[in-house]
């Protein structure tokens, strides 16, 4: 599905690729680089001019690249146990030093190529060439070396030489196998408690500082002030903390226009995921999974904003003109509950396009689209993450955006990665059947760790959904 | 009384919980439940009222829970909403859901929700930034709420002094299970591992005053008793749960005894007391921002391994000659930490195995030939 893609969605890429670009400039010149939580408040890093990479984003990204197989077993392979979140157990692979990496000959340093990878070679119609042997003929320029697992300590120990810069030049190029090491750590336990473990392991890994903000579960929808007075003391010991690691003093003005930069693109943000409101949508909620890595790693910068601000543009004029981004007529619409199968993004896709299903909800719109006024309303925004808010304030958010967005069904992921965010799954599903009068299907599936998935189930299920918004249609028009 | 006689009382009543709820309700008492981990159950005490703590059950089998969990949702916190679910807790007055590890989180919203108007929860999240006096306050934040809700219940306002008493008899408590845990490795002849067990599981099912005097009658008897000739083997166990019956058998039947714990529902619960002076409810957010070593808890000086290097000494100090972990499946804390666990036991040159464990487990075949192999080594 070749997309032409929008001014917006090209500001956005660039955005994300000089966040990358700058954290392995400055550890290059000898500045500290931190790896941070994605609900951190980036604002306070932002305030000391620190460059920060964000290891649930690198793992998704390194999992969408489909090398999260290969960094959950080696994760594995150091002790931590499968049943552990593939976000974590990618990341602390990465800190424990492993990449994936193309294989090579170590007498000729060529790669040696996986004959199984690639794309089928097609003919100048367009037709695929035939082998012998009866199966499709692989494009050589679609073809990838084998994928292996080598270890920068290992490689730093080598003799210098060719063979050691070429393990270096192995290693995977996409930019989330290529993020520096860390000096620092940034955690925020909003989004999980298991966030607090895997920083913790990274710390001893790396013998690093962590700075630590701790978010406990909140019971009711409001947040209240006794809550509130515990984050903002957070806030005030990670400054310090933060001096202490920079030398620097606070600077208060860059705080705030962090602080200025952080609510603008999240306003931009709203905005942008409100366009899913229309019917058709001009654009697929798929598409706001790859903004993701935009709003978490790029939030309190003012060319995200920007660039947030021209993708809104894009999308009157999609609006204007009667265009869609989605591949395929909008037959019904959806809410998708829960985190992408990043490994298996095209399989995710492939039954909701036959059937002319249509996502247009998902609950990162309300996660990251926050906008607060005061310190006060900054500790309260960042109270509420989706694992850190009561059912009542869960079912809300997504029983609204169901209703903004228009949908028809939900389809849910019961991700075996995210216990806190599979919590109380069931119990919100038979909510939004009693609410909305609406289906819901969910299946089983991982956030990284594609061994996980299973593509026939989830075919079913999707089938059965789309069953059921057919029935539910038919009664409407009855 | 014989000290045989004694310890088939704890194992009684460790076995029928069911029986006491009753005969606590019988009596008129009301009955609060106490899910993992670190409530202050001093303060459901000073209410006049019988904390009771709800760590799944070795005999029940999941299926209403279901309607509410995923598969992959540790069996302790399953169990303990099955039994919610099918009248066993029925007569509770009140239930109290910590929330500190990511399966408790939600699971608090599902207890709420499945139980209804049936037993009231009370709401409890302990701070992880837990020691500076910002970090007390919101502890004590928690703490008042908990001791509001349980005001309410008990139909009285309990008093600062009533918290002052509760905390006297709970250190007391502790300090008698603390004892009795060296006694059980002194004479471990006689306290078996499914007694050591038993005795430290009543805890969670009697009034602790009741059960203090029971222990110290316990402990003064087997002071007397000679050192033990033990000729087989010592382990320190680790983990959450580790009182699973077919489980402390295959260490009886391959002469392993328990030399000290590093288990959540054992020793981790009374390591640490409070003050008996000041302002009560201080005293206990104190208490809890003082302990140490645990896989739940957030520790600032994470860099270092101290927690690996502590139960590393735990097995040195107790002469013990390895450690068993009861890996408890689905427990997202106790895996995160295994590694490093394995780096400070490795370090001190001290064997370990890892037992994949949960409270559904029926067939213990494969346990049973690891734990024989592992006491072979040992």
């Amino acid at each position: 599905m070749a997309k032409e893609v929008s001014p917006g969605v090209l500001a956005l890429r660039k955005v994300v690729d000089d966040v990358h670009a700058d954290a392995r400039k400055a550890k290059a010149e000898g500045k500290l680089v931190g790896w941070s939580s994605s609900k951190f408040p980036c604002e306070l890093a932002a305030a000391f001019d620190l460059d920060v990479m964000y290891p649930e984003n690198q793992a998704a990204g390194i999992a969408a690249n489909r090398d999260g197989e290969i960094m959950c077993q080696a994760a594995e392979d150091l002790g931590f146990d499968n049943d552990i979140c593939g976000y974590a157990r990618i990341s602390l692979a990465y800190a424990a030093g492993k990449r994936a990496a193309r294989k090579f000959d170590p007498e000729t340093l060529e790669y040696i190529i996986d004959p199984n990878s690639g794309k089928p070679l097609k003919d100048e119609n367009g037709k695929v060439v035939m082998g012998e042997d009866g199966k499709p003929v692989k494009d050589p320029k679609t073809q990838q070396p084998y994928t292996v697992l080598v270890d920068i300590h290992e490689i730093e120990a080598m003799p210098d030489g060719p063979l050691k810069d070429k393990y270096w030049e192995s290693i995977k190029p996409y930019r989330q196998m290529r993020i520096p090491q860390p000096d620092f750590l940034l955690c925020c336990n909003n989004i999980c408690n298991c966030m607090t473990k895997w920083y913790e392991n990274i710390a001893r890994m790396c013998n690093i500082p962590l700075i630590m903000i701790d978010i406990p579960y909140n019971n009711t929808v409001e947040v209240h002030d006794s809550n509130v007075a515990y984050v903002r003391a957070q806030f005030d010991a990670a400054i310090k903390q933060l001096e202490e690691l920079t030398g620097k003093k606070f600077d208060e003005k860059k705080f705030e226009q962090a602080c200025a930069n952080a609510n603008r693109t999240a306003s931009a943000w709203l905005r942008v995921c409100d366009y899913l409101q229309y019917k058709p949508a001009p654009y697929s909620g798929f598409d706001l999974f790859n903004h993701m890595a935009d709003i978490v790693t790029a939030r309190a910068k003012v060319q995200a904003a920007e660039a947030f601000e021209l993708l809104e543009k894009d999308l009157e004029q999609a609006i204007k003109e009667g265009t869609t981004t989605t591949p395929f007529p909008e037959k019904y619409r959806v809410m998708f509950e829960g985190i992408p199968c990043w490994p298996k993004l095209p399989d995710l896709f492939k039954p909701l396009k036959a059937n002319g299903v249509n996502v247009t909800a998902v609950v990162y719109a309300p996660a990251f689209g926050f906008v607060y006024e005061d310190l006060d309303g900054m500790a309260r925004a960042y109270y509420k993450a989706p694992n850190s808010v009561c059912i009542e304030q869960g079912v809300a958010w997504r029983e609204g955006i169901c209703k903004d967005n228009k949908v028809d069904g939900v389809l849910v992921h019961y991700n075996r990665s995210c216990k806190p965010w599979s919590g109380y799954m069931a119990e919100m599903q038979r909510r939004f059947t009693a609410d909305l009068g609406i289906p819901c299907a969910g299946f089983d599936g991982d956030q990284a760790d594609p061994r996980n998935f299973n593509a026939a189930q989830y075919e079913t299920r999707v089938q059965g959904l789309v069953e059921a918004m057919e029935q539910n249609a038919a009664n409407k028009e009855g | 009384m014989s000290i045989e006689l004694m310890m088939k009382q704890f194992q009684d009543i460790a076995n029928n919980p069911n029986k006491q709820l009753a005969d606590f309700k019988a009596a008129g008492k009301k009955v609060i439940g106490v899910l993992p981990y670190y409530a202050p159950e001093e303060l459901v005490y000073a209410a006049g009222m019988v904390p009771m703590g709800m760590w799944g059950s070795n005999k029940k089998t999941i299926s209403r829970a279901k309607e509410y969990c995923a598969t992959f949702y540790c069996t302790i916190a399953q169990l303990a909403l099955e039994m919610l679910l099918d009248g066993t807790m029925d007569q509770l007055d009140g239930l109290i859901t910590p929330t500190i590890c990511d399966t408790l989180r939600p699971m608090s919203q599902n207890f709420r929700v499945a139980i209804g108007d049936k037993i009231p929860t009370i709401f409890l999240a302990h701070p992880q930034n837990r020691f500076a006096d910002w970090g007390l306050k919101f502890c004590m934040d928690q703490y008042n709420d908990v001791r509001k809700m349980l005001d309410k219940i008990s139909g009285h306002e309990m008093t600062d002094e009533d918290i002052r008493k509760a905390i006297k008899v709970y250190n007391a408590s502790r300090a008698a299970r603390r004892e009795f845990v060296k006694l059980a490795n002194e004479h471990c002849d006689v306290v078996t591992p499914t007694l050591r067990s038993a005795v430290l599981k009543a805890s969670w099912f009697m009034l602790k005053d009741e059960y203090t005097e029971k222990l110290t009658e316990l402990n003064e008897e087997l002071k007397k008793l000679p050192a033990a000739n033990w000729k087989g083997v010592k382990v320190v166990t680790s983990g959450i749960v580790c009182d699973n019956p077919k489980l402390l058998a295959i260490f009886e039947e391959n002469h392993i005894a328990i030399a000290a714990d590093d288990v959540a529902h054992e020793s981790r619960a009374f390591r640490t007391d409070a003050a008996e002076e000041g302002d009560p409810m201080l005293a206990l957010a104190k208490q809890f921002a003082n302990i140490d070593y645990d896989v739940l808890l957030y520790d600032p000086a994470s860099s270092s391994n101290r927690r690996g290097e502590f139960v590393a000494n735990l097995v040195k100090e107790s002469g013990a000659q390895g450690l068993i972990l009861f890996m408890q499946q689905f427990c997202d804390p106790e895996e995160m930490e295994y590694p490093y666990l394995k780096k400070a036991l490795d370090e001190a040159g001290i064997p370990h195995i890892k037992l994949g464990v949960d409270q559904q487990m029926r067939d213990f075949g494969q346990a049973s030939t690891a734990i024989q192999a592992f006491a072979d080594v040992l």
